[in-house]
C-alpha cells in the first residue's frame, strides 16, 4: 500500500475529499467577510454570529413554521440580510468618518449580543437539524463513502462563489461598487445612489454568511457558540487571501481546507491552529496577502 | 466639575461594592450551587440542580437543627476564576456551611483546593476527572454520582464481553478526554481486547469528519467516543452521517439524558454508555422524576438527582452530628450508607469518592421507544466494586497505604 | 493641575481605607489587577494608537509562569513576579517584532492570530495543567520577610505594585519617548520624515505594555491562587479592550475606572443573569463605540476643559 506521510494513500485521499469540502465552507463564508471589507473597508467581526444566525433560522423555520431546508436556503440569508441592512442603517454607517478600529468593535459587540440572545432563548446543548431526504445516503468512492450531502455543500458552495465572482468582477453593477471603494464622492456625482449600495452590499455579505449557515445545520449542531470559534479562523483565511481580494478568499479558502485535511491526519492537535501559523508566515512574507493589493 | 463628578463616580462604586457585600448568615445552614447555568453543562445540571436542591430541602422540612436552609447560587461559565472566588467569598462573608457542583473537571479541582483552605465541604457533581479523588483529593471533597474510573470499567467491559473486541477511540484533546480513554484501554485490555488507535482533536472541534474516516480505516470493531457535550452530538451526528454506525459499535464513554434527548433517538440509537442512574429504572426514580418534569418540562439527568440525593444525605449528617461543624460532617458522610432512589449500596470511600451501583444502558432504537424519553434500556448493572473497585485510589495523599 | 492632584489624593486614600470600610479584599485585589492590565493596555491603545486584540497572551502566560515557577520550582514569591514579567517581556518582543510592521486592521489580525498560537501552546504544554488550569499557586512571602497569605497585607501589596505601575506610566507618556509616540501617533510619515526609527518606538512601546500587562497576570495568579485558559483568551483580550474604550483611553484614570466598572459588572451580573451577561457587554460595547468613545473619563475631561476654555 502506498503511503504519504506514513498514512495509506486511501486515507490521505479521503482526509482530501474533506478538506475539499471544508474548504468550500471557508469560502462561502470568507468570500462574505472579504466583500464587505473590500467594498465597505469594514472588519465584520459579526461575521460568525449571522453564520450562526442563518442556520438558526432554518432550525427555527423548520420547527415551526414547517418551512423546509430549500426554502431555507432563500429564506433564511433573505432574513438575516435584512437584519444586515438594519444594523448597517442605524449602527455602521455613522462609523465611517472615524477609525476603522470602532467598526470592528462594534461589529464585535453586535456579536457579543446576537450570541447571548440566542443562548438565553435556546441554551447552549445545540439543536439537531435534519439532512433533506433528497440528500441522504453517500457515494462509495473507494476509497471512503462521502455523505451525499456533503458533495452538495461543496457544489452549492463553489457555484455562490462564481456568480459572486462573476457579479463583482464582470458586471456593470460590480463595476459600480468597485468604484465606489475608490472613490465614493465621485460615483455618487454620477448619479449612483452610494449609500444604498454600501447597505445592500453589507447585507449581501451578510447573507452570504447566513448561507453558510444553512448549508452547515445538518452537518453540526445548531449552537449559539458555532460561530464565534469559526470567525477567527475565517479571519485568517481572509488575511491569508488578501483582505479586498475576492478570488483570494475563494482560493484560500479552498486551500486552507486542504492543508487543514492533512494536518488532521498528520498532527490532528495541531488542526485548530495551522490556518493563524499560515498566516503570520503569509504576513511577514507577503502583507498584503496572496491575491491582494497594497494600499 | 471634574472632581465632583470623579468623587460622585466612585462614591457610587463603593456604594455598590458596600450593599453586595452580605452580611454572615450564623442563624441559616448556607447551600452553595456553583455550576455552569448556561454554557455546555446547562442542560444537564444547570437550573435543575437548583430546583434539585431545593426539592431536597422542602422534604427536608425546609430547616435543620432550628436554622432555616438557604441555597446561594452561582454561574461559573466554566471558568475556574469565577468558581473559586465565588466559593472563597461565600466562605469568608455569608457562613457558607456546603457547597454541591463543578461539572467542568478544571472549575472543580480549584473549587476543591478553596473547599480544603476554607474547610467547607464540596461535593463534586458532574464533573468526571479521577484525580478529584486521586492526586488532588482533601479531606473536605466528595465526588459524587460518577467519575471517568466507572465510566470506562462500564461501558468498556459491557461492550467487549458482547464481542467488541477491537476498539479505536476519538479523544478530545483534554486532560479528561484523555484519562477516560486510558480509563476504557485498560479495560479493554484487561478483558482481552485490543486498542488499534486512537486519534486526539482539538476540544471544540464542530467537524469529525476526518477523525471519524482514521477510525473507520483501522477496521476496529467499536468506535470509542472519549468526549463529551457537543463535541460527543457533534462527531455522533457525523458517524451516522458516513455511515460508520453501521459498521462500528459506537461506545458514548460520557453523556447525559439531555445529549440524547438533542440528538434525538434516530441518531444516537444503538449507543451504549455508562451511567450512574435513569429516571425510567423502578417506581422510586419515576417519583422523582414526576416531580422533576412537573418543575421542569423534562426528565432530570443523573446528575440532577445527584444533586438531591447529596443535599439530602448533608442534611441527614448535619442532623445527626448536631452541628454543621465540617469535620463532623464530613466524618459522618464517610460513615453512612447511602440508599435512597439516586444510589444502591451507595457509601463515600476514604478518598472521597462516593461508589455505588452503575448502570450500562444501550439507547433504544425509535421503534423501541414507546413514551417520550423512553431512550435507555439496562444491558449490565455493575457493584459499586465492579465500577470502582475495591480500594480508595493509592494516588491520594489521605489514603494510608 | 491643583485639581488632578486632590483627586489623585482622595483616590489614593480611599484606597489605602477600602479594607477597612468592609469591602472584601480579594474582590479589590481582583480589580487593582485589572485595572494595572487595562492601563498596560492603554500605553498601547491610548497613546499609540495601536489596537492588539490579543493582548490576554502576555496577562496569562505570565500569570502561568509565575504559577510554575512558585509550586514546581519553589521560587520565592517577587522572584516568581520577575520571572513571570520577563516571560512576557520576551513574547512582546517576539510578537511585536512581527506585528509592528503593518499598521491599523493589519496588525490587530497579526496580534490575534498568535495570541491564539500563545493560547494553543498553553493548552497543550505539560506545566499548564491544560483544561485544568494550574492550581495551588500560593501566595509566599515579600523577601521571605512578610507573609502574604494574609489578605489585606497582599491587598497593600498589590497596592503599591499598583501605584508604581500607574506613576511608571504617567513618567513614560510624559518623558520625550512619549513625546516621539505621540508625534508618531499624530502623524507616522511626518516622524519618519524627521528620521525617527519609528518601528522601534513602536516596538519598545509594545513589549512595555506587555511586561506590565505580565505583571498584572502574575499578580492575579497569585492572588487568586490559580492560572488558568481563560487567562489567555480571547474573551479576556476582549475585555480588557471594553475596559479600556469604557473608560476612556488616552486618560490615566479612564482604564481604572473601566476596569472597575466591567469587573464589578461581571462578578454582579453573574449571581442574577447568567447568559445574559455577554448581551449587556456586548451592548456596552455597542453604546460606547457609538456615542460613547471617549469613554467616562474622556467625556470628564472634555466637559471640563470647554469650561475652562
Amino acid at each position: 500500500m502506498t503511503t504519504v506521510f506514513g498514512v495509506p494513500l486511501p486515507a490521505i485521499l479521503g482526509q482530501l475529499m474533506l478538506g475539499l469540502v471544508n474548504g468550500s465552507f471557508y469560502a462561502l463564508l470568507s468570500l462574505g467577510l472579504a466583500v464587505i471589507f473590500g467594498l465597505l473597508g469594514v472588519v465584520n467581526f459579526a461575521h460568525g454570529a449571522f453564520y450562526m444566525l442563518g442556520a438558526f433560522a432554518a432550525y427555527v423555520g423548520l420547527q415551526m413554521l414547517g418551512i423546509n431546508y430549500w426554502w431555507a436556503l432563500l429564506l433564511a440569508p433573505l432574513a438575516v440580510g435584512l437584519l444586515g441592512v438594519l444594523i448597517e442603517r442605524l449602527f455602521l454607517r455613522h462609523l465611517y468618518q472615524v477609525e476603522p478600529v470602532y467598526g470592528l468593535l462594534l461589529t464585535f459587540g453586535i456579536a457579543l449580543i446576537a450570541e447571548g440572545i440566542m443562548h438565553s432563548l435556546f441554551g447552549s446543548s445545540g439543536k439537531s437539524y435534519p439532512v433533506p431526504a433528497l440528500l441522504q445516503g453517500g457515494f462509495n468512492l473507494g476509497f471512503m463513502v462521502l455523505p451525499i450531502y456533503r458533495a452538495w455543500v461543496v457544489l452549492a458552495s463553489v457555484t455562490v462563489c462564481g456568480m459572486t465572482w462573476f457579479l463583482i468582477e464582470r458586471t456593470r453593477l460590480g463595476a459600480m461598487l468597485r468604484a465606489a471603494t475608490e472613490n465614493a464622492r465621485l460615483v455618487q456625482a454620477f448619479g449612483i445612489n452610494v449609500p444604498l449600495m454600501v447597505m445592500c452590499t453589507y447585507g449581501a455579505g451578510v447573507a452570504l454568511a447566513a448561507l453558510a449557515g444553512v448549508l452547515a445545520a445538518p452537518v453540526i449542531q445548531v449552537s449559539p457558540l458555532m460561530g464565534s470559534s469559526l470567525v477567527i479562523v475565517v479571519f485568517a483565511v481572509v488575511v491569508i487571501g488578501g483582505m479586498g481580494s475576492i478570488v483570494g478568499a475563494i482560493v484560500s479558502g479552498l486551500v486552507l481546507g486542504l492543508i487543514e485535511g492533512l494536518t488532521k491526519v498528520v498532527y490532528p492537535e495541531a488542526s485548530n491552529i495551522v490556518v493563524f501559523i499560515i498566516m503570520a508566515v503569509v504576513l511577514i512574507w507577503r502583507p498584503a496577502g496572496l491575491f491582494g493589493k497594497e494600499q | 466639575m471634574t472632581r465632583k463628578s470623579k468623587f460622585v463616580a466612585l462614591g457610587a462604586l463603593l456604594g455598590l461594592y458596600a450593599s453586595s457585600q452580605a452580611s454572615a448568615a450564623a442563624d441559616q445552614v448556607v447551600i452553595g450551587d456553583i455550576d455552569d447555568m448556561s454554557s455546555v453543562y446547562a442542560d444537564v445540571i444547570g437550573q435543575g440542580g437548583i430546583e434539585a436542591i431545593n426539592m431536597a430541602i422542602t422534604d427536608f422540612g425546609g430547616t435543620v437543627l432550628g436554622k432555616k436552609v438557604t441555597v446561594l447560587s452561582v454561574d461559573h461559565q466554566n471558568k475556574p476564576d469565577i468558581g473559586a472566588s465565588k466559593f472563597r467569598e461565600w466562605a469568608d462573608q455569608n457562613g457558607l456551611t456546603l457547597v454541591l457542583g463543578g461539572s467542568n473537571t478544571g472549575v472543580s479541582i480549584a473549587m476543591s483546593k478553596v473547599a480544603a483552605a476554607k474547610k467547607v465541604p464540596f461535593i463534586a457533581i458532574g464533573a468526571g476527572g479521577a484525580s478529584l479523588t486521586g492526586v488532588d483529593c482533601t479531606a473536605y471533597t466528595i465526588h459524587y454520582a460518577y467519575d471517568t474510573t466507572a465510566l470506562g470499567n462500564g461501558t468498556a467491559s459491557a461492550i467487549v464481553s458482547q464481542g467488541g473486541k477491537t476498539w479505536f477511540f476519538v479523544t478530545a484533546d483534554y486532560a479528561f478526554g484523555t484519562q477516560l480513554q486510558e480509563a476504557a484501554t485498560k479495560v479493554v485490555l484487561a478483558n482481552g481486547g485490543k486498542v488499534l488507535g486512537a486519534v486526539r482533536a482539538p476540544l471544540g472541534t464542530t467537524d469529525y469528519s476526518s477523525f471519524l474516516l482514521q477510525a473507520q480505516a483501522s477496521g476496529a470493531q467499536v468506535l470509542g467516543l472519549s468526549n463529551a457535550g457537543t463535541d460527543f452530538s457533534n462527531s455522533l451526528k457525523a458517524a451516522n452521517e458516513f455511515g460508520i454506525t453501521k459498521t462500528m459499535k459506537p461506545a458514548a464513554l460520557l453523556t447525559f439524558l439531555s445529549d440524547i434527548h438533542a440528538l434525538t433517538l434516530q441518531t444516537a440509537q444503538g449507543l451504549y454508555l455508562t451511567t450512574s442512574w435513569y429516571w425510567d429504572l423502578n417506581d422510586q426514580t419515576r417519583a422523582f422524576a414526576k416531580r422533576f418534569f412537573a418543575k421542569m418540562n423534562r426528565q432530570p439527568t443523573e446528575n440532577q438527582a445527584a444533586y438531591y440525593s447529596a443535599t439530602m444525605q448533608y442534611l441527614n449528617a448535619v442532623k445527626v452530628v448536631g452541628s454543621t461543624d465540617s469535620d463532623k460532617v464530613m466524618a459522618q458522610l464517610k460513615k453512612t450508607k447511602i440508599n435512597d432512589f439516586f444510589a444502591k449500596d451507595g457509601s463515600i470511600r476514604a478518598d472521597g469518592l462516593m461508589v455505588h451501583t452503575m448502570y450500562v444502558m444501550q439507547v433504544k432504537t425509535p421503534a423501541e421507544s414507546k413514551y417520550p424519553w423512553d431512550y435507555y434500556k439496562v444491558i449490565k448493572t455493575m457493584t459499586a466494586e465492579e465500577a470502582d473497585g475495591s480500594q480508595p485510589d493509592q494516588t491520594c495523599p489521605m489514603v494510608k497505604k | 493641575m491643583r485639581a488632578q492632584i486632590a483627586v489623585y489624593a482622595v483616590l489614593t486614600a480611599l484606597a489605602l481605607a477600602a479594607p477597612f470600610l468592609g469591602l472584601y479584599p480579594v474582590f479589590l485585589m481582583k480589580l487593582l489587577c485589572f485595572a494595572m492590565f487595562a492601563c498596560a493596555f492603554n500605553l498601547l491603545l491610548g497613546y499609540t494608537k495601536m489596537l492588539s486584540f490579543g493582548h490576554a497572551a502576555y496577562f496569562g502566560a505570565s500569570a502561568y509562569v509565575t504559577g510554575w515557577l512558585t509550586t514546581v520550582h519553589g521560587w520565592g514569591t517577587v522572584e516568581g513576579i520577575l520571572g513571570g514579567v520577563a516571560v512576557s517581556m520576551l513574547l512582546g518582543l517576539v510578537i511585536g517584532a512581527i506585528a509592528v510592521r503593518r499598521q491599523g486592521i493589519y496588525f490587530a489580525m497579526i496580534t490575534l492570530a498568535l495570541a491564539q498560537v500563545v493560547y494553543f501552546i498553553c493548552l497543550q504544554a505539560q506545566f499548564t495543567g491544560g483544561e485544568n488550569g494550574l492550581q495551588g499557586i500560593p501566595r509566599g512571602s515579600l523577601l521571605g520577610v512578610i507573609g502574604l497569605g494574609n489578605d489585606r497585607i497582599m491587598y497593600y501589596f498589590v497596592l503599591a505594585v499598583f501605584v508604581g505601575v500607574f506613576v511608571f506610566i504617567r513618567r513614560i507618556v510624559h518623558s520625550p519617548f512619549g513625546q516621539v509616540l505621540k508625534a508618531i501617533r499624530a502623524n507616522e510619515p511626518r516622524a519618519i520624515s524627521l528620521g525617527y526609527k519609528v518601528d522601534r518606538y513602536k516596538l519598545t512601546a509594545f513589549v512595555l505594555s506587555a511586561s506590565l500587562a505580565g505583571l498584572a497576570g502574575s499578580l492575579k495568579a497569585l492572588v487568586l491562587g490559580f492560572a488558568t485558559l481563560s487567562d489567555v483568551s480571547q474573551t479576556t483580550s476582549g475585555e480588557v479592550i471594553l475596559m479600556t474604550l469604557l473608560g476612556g483611553s488616552g486618560t490615566f484614570l479612564g482604564p481604572v475606572i473601566g476596569a472597575n466598572v466591567v469587573v464589578t459588572l461581571q462578578e454582579y451580573l453573574s449571581d442574577i443573569v447568567g447568559a445574559w451577561v455577554s448581551v449587556i457587554i456586548g451592548a456596552i460595547f455597542v453604546v460606547c463605540v457609538m456615542i460613547f468613545r471617549r469613554g467616562f473619563v474622556g467625556e470628564i475631561e472634555r466637559r471640563f476643559a470647554r469650561r475652562a476654555a
